[in-house]
Order: structure tokens, then sequence, then C-alpha cells
């Protein structure tokens, strides 16, 4: 009771946007913030970012992980920016890309509003401490 | 209320999504000013048609309530859904899943779709339940769906925050003798035999109305030389005048529960769920049993909250007196008993209510 009541719980989106179809990792992290106590949304495969945004806001998640593996994240990833622009929801949202995303890709996405780009072989843990000390406070 | 939850009211009542989502957040959260919310939504609401809807892990849930969302969106109603999980007992964490299933809806800000998780609350889901189904009403849902896992006792406490009760069923879920068993099967108004495609749907219709009728008329075929009184709201189905038994107790004011078979992934037999939802619906409005059933939930809601004050305060007592741990300790060291030290703790609130009825005859 008054216990829960001072605790928030963190809620995250795990999206996987675009054509691209392998969800192992997604499904990883997905797991991992649960057992780190957050509350996980998952978008399921092939979503569009209004797809996205619509969960985003509905939602009122703080944390969107977004997974892409294809190379689609410099088409992508804006859309998904303008959307949560566009319902108010970009200034505290923290916005995460994890996937296959170049070195010379990461300083755009960044400069976009991603907080953070996790590449392949991040310990689990960096990106549990990542969100645990970046999520919005509201 | 403070100016900043003032300004969400007004968003919300304005028709902002981010308002909306925000004000369920605090719901959720308990976040400090919630209740003040919940207190200045209270006069907007009730207008909406709220429908909960049941059943065990893997009937089909979800696909049936995105359909029949669908439907609703198709007739023009705006539709406002609340998917509860469990969460974990250990960590708290939850993967709330059911949105991926909410395919029929993207992009339509007007099917509302907020998941929810148990938190680990013991009886406090269902408040929180309730308060994001006024936030949804006083958004101006026309409707509004409550899904949840039927596991146990504090799921049914939320489908009942309904008014209507639609519990799915799969066929080949368990012989007859899960039908008797006590549980969800008794909350229904309409039950739905999900996959109805599938081998062994028919003998599962076959058994739940056979559960029904039992319901309906337990002595039926019992010599008992009284009516088949299964209470004073229940009465016979489906035996249209085989007795004068039954055609007394059809006017009394009954409702039978249906069973409606739907193939929920092709969206087949959703009509006749609307139709008999929209018919239970009807029912509730026509004999008063809407307003009835309205005011048994505000009454359990009062109880609720004034317990978990009340429970608040005596939490407070409890740490004045060195907390729960080192009075457990005590108890164990057979120093005092659990009886002894929930006398004492109580004793203050006690003297405070006698005090006062002192004062108020003298």
């Amino acid at each position: 009771m008054s216990a829960d009541a001072e605790q928030r719980t963190i809620r995250c989106l795990i999206a996987k946007v675009g054509l691209d179809g392998h969800d192992r990792g997604a499904h990883v992290i997905a797991r991992a913030f649960r057992d780190a106590g957050f509350e996980v949304i998952y978008s399921g495969l092939h979503r569009a970012p209004d797809e996205i945004v619509q969960a985003a806001v509905q939602e009122d998640v703080d944390v969107i992980g977004i997974s892409i593996l294809s190379g689609a994240h410099n088409t992508l990833v804006p859309k998904v920016v303008d959307g949560l622009k566009e319902y108010d929801a970009f200034e505290d949202t923290l916005i995460l890309v994890g996937g296959i995303v170049p070195d010379e890709d990461r300083a755009k996405l960044k400069e976009l509003g991603v907080a953070e780009v996790f590449g392949p072989g991040t310990p689990m843990q960096e990106t549990i401490d990542f969100v645990r000390e970046n999520a919005p406070e509201r | 209320m403070s100016q900043a939850e003032a300004d969400l009211v007004e968003e919300l009542l304005d028709g902002s999504h981010r308002a909306l989502a925000r004000t369920i957040t605090k719901i959720e959260n308990r976040a400090p000013g919630y209740r003040e919310i919940v207190s200045a939504l209270h006069a907007h609401t009730g207008d909406a048609e709220v429908i909960g809807i049941t059943g065990s892990p893997g009937a089909g849930k979800s696909t049936l309530v995105d359909k029949l969302a669908k439907r609703y969106r198709d007739r023009g109603d705006t539709v406002g859904v609340i998917a509860v999980d469990p969460s974990s007992p250990y960590t708290g964490g939850a993967v709330l899943g059911d949105r991926i299933r909410m395919a029929s809806n993207v992009g339509d800000m007007d099917v509302f779709f907020r998941s929810m998780s148990a938190r680990g609350r013991l009886g406090g889901l269902s408040t929180a339940t309730a308060d994001a189904v006024k936030a949804l009403d006083a958004f101006g849902k026309d409707r509004i769906v409550i899904e949840t896992v039927g596991a146990g006792q504090n799921e049914i406490d939320i489908v009942q925050t309904a008014d209507s009760v639609v519990v799915l069923v799969q066929p080949g879920s368990g012989d007859d003798v899960q039908m008797l068993k006590a549980g969800i099967l008794e909350i229904g108004d309409v039950f739905v035999v999900n996959k109805a495609d599938m081998d062994g749907a028919a003998r599962t219709v076959a058994e739940l109305e056979e559960m029904i009728h039992l319901q309906r008329e337990p002595t039926r075929n019992l010599d008992t030389g009284h009516h088949g009184a299964a209470g004073a709201d229940l009465g016979p189905n489906g035996e249209h005048g085989e007795s004068a038994d039954g055609e007394d107790a059809a006017e009394r004011a009954s409702w039978t529960p249906e069973v409606v078979e739907t193939v929920a992934t092709g969206g087949e037999g959703i009509g006749d769920l609307i139709e008999t939802l929209s018919a239970h619906r009807e029912f509730l409005e026509n004999t008063g049993r809407l307003r009835e059933k309205a005011r048994t939930r505000y009454a359990e809601e009062i109880r609720t909250l004034v317990r978990s004050d009340v429970s608040d305060l005596v939490e407070r007592e409890l740490n004045a007196r060195g907390g729960v741990e080192r009075l457990a300790e005590a108890v164990l060291d057979r120093e005092t008993d659990p009886y002894t030290v929930a006398d004492e703790v109580v004793a203050p609130v006690r003297d405070c209510l006698d005090e006062r009825d002192r004062n108020d005859r003298s």
C-alpha cells in the first residue's frame, strides 16, 4: 500500500519497426527488463512508426526501445520522433535504439533525440542501468 | 487540487489523448493528487457502457477484444480498452503482451488501448482499474472493455466493475466437472465459446447450456415440492411454457446467460456477441438493474477506499510502535501474542471513535 505508492514503476515499450523479422533480441531485452522490475509492452513485429507512436502515447511509457536490424533506422526513427512530438510526448520519453547501427549513423540519431544506441554485445546490465539512470522524471 | 492537476483534468475533458494517458499513469502509480483528479472526473462519468471480458489464458480474449473494438468503431462508437496482465511477484516486472493482437485498430486513436499490470497489489488493482475506467468514461469513450485473465478472486473483482461480463471458454477446456466448479462460470452474463471451429466446440456449448440451465433451476428434476428457486433474480430459461413455474419465474426480471459461438481470428460471431451484449444492456436498463449494479459498485468502492485509508492509519501506528518486524519478534519470543498486538494497535482509533460517540451523546 504505502510501499507501492512511493515506488514508481518504469514503463517501457519495446518496438520492432519496419520490415525486419528478427525479434530474438527484442524478446531477450523484454525479458531482461521484466526481470529488472520494469513493465514492458512489446509491440510485436512489423510495426509502422505510427503504431509505435500510438502505443507509446496511450501506454504513457517512460522509455521506447526501438530494435532495428534492417538498416532502416535513418528513415524509421525520425518518423517515430516526429510522431512523439506531435503528441507532445517527445520531451519526456527516453528513446533508445538497439540493433545494427553503423558508427557514422549514431551521431545522427543522437542529434535527432535518441538518448543512446546499443549495439550487439552490449551487456544487458548496462542497458538496464542506463534506463534506471535516465528514465525521465515526471 | 493543484493547478497542474486541474490543467490535466481540463485537457483530458478537452480530448487530449496524452492527458488521458498521463491521468491513467497517475492513477496506476497512486501519484500524489490522483485522488483529486478522480474526484474531479467523477461528475463527467456514467455514460460509457462497460464490458468485462475474462477467461483462461489462450482462450482468445485479446483477439476477441480487437474484433469487438473494430466492430464498435465501424458503428461510429469510440472505444477504450484496459487489458490487465499479471506482474511478477518477485520483481514486480511484467510483459504486457495484449497490445500485439490489436491489429485491426492500428493507427486509430479512437481506440484507446491501455495495458495495466497487477503490480502485486492486494485488492488495490480493482480500484486502480475502476479509476482508469472513470478516466476513459470522462474522456467520452462510448464503450469501455476491461480484459483480464480469469485466474483468481482479484481478476473477478476487476471484470465485475463492468456492467456486462463476458466469459470466454475454449472448446475442450475440460470435462463437465470443470463447469460445475465455482468461480468465473458464475459471473458470466454472456458465455463465448471462442475457436468454435475447433473439434469439441459443440460439446462445450452443450455443457455450458446444461450448466446455465442447472443454475437457473437447480431443483428442476427434484421433487422438492416448491418452485425451483435459484434466488429471486433467477428464472428458468429456454423451456417456454413447459411448466407453470417457468412462466411465474419469467415474470420476475431475469437474465439468462447466453452462449455465443465465435471464431475471433476471422471475426465470425462478433455480430451475435454485440447483439447479445446490447440485449443485456437493454435488460439492465429496463429492469433498473443498471442503477442497482452501479450502486453496489460504489458501495464496494467506498468500503475499499475507507479500508485502505484506515489501513494506512494503522500502519502509522504500527511504525510508531517500532514496526511490525519488532512486534513479530516479540510474538516469536512469547512476550505477547498477535491478538494482543492487534488490539493495542487499533486501540487509538477505537478510542477516538468512542470519544466522539460520547461527545455526540452529551
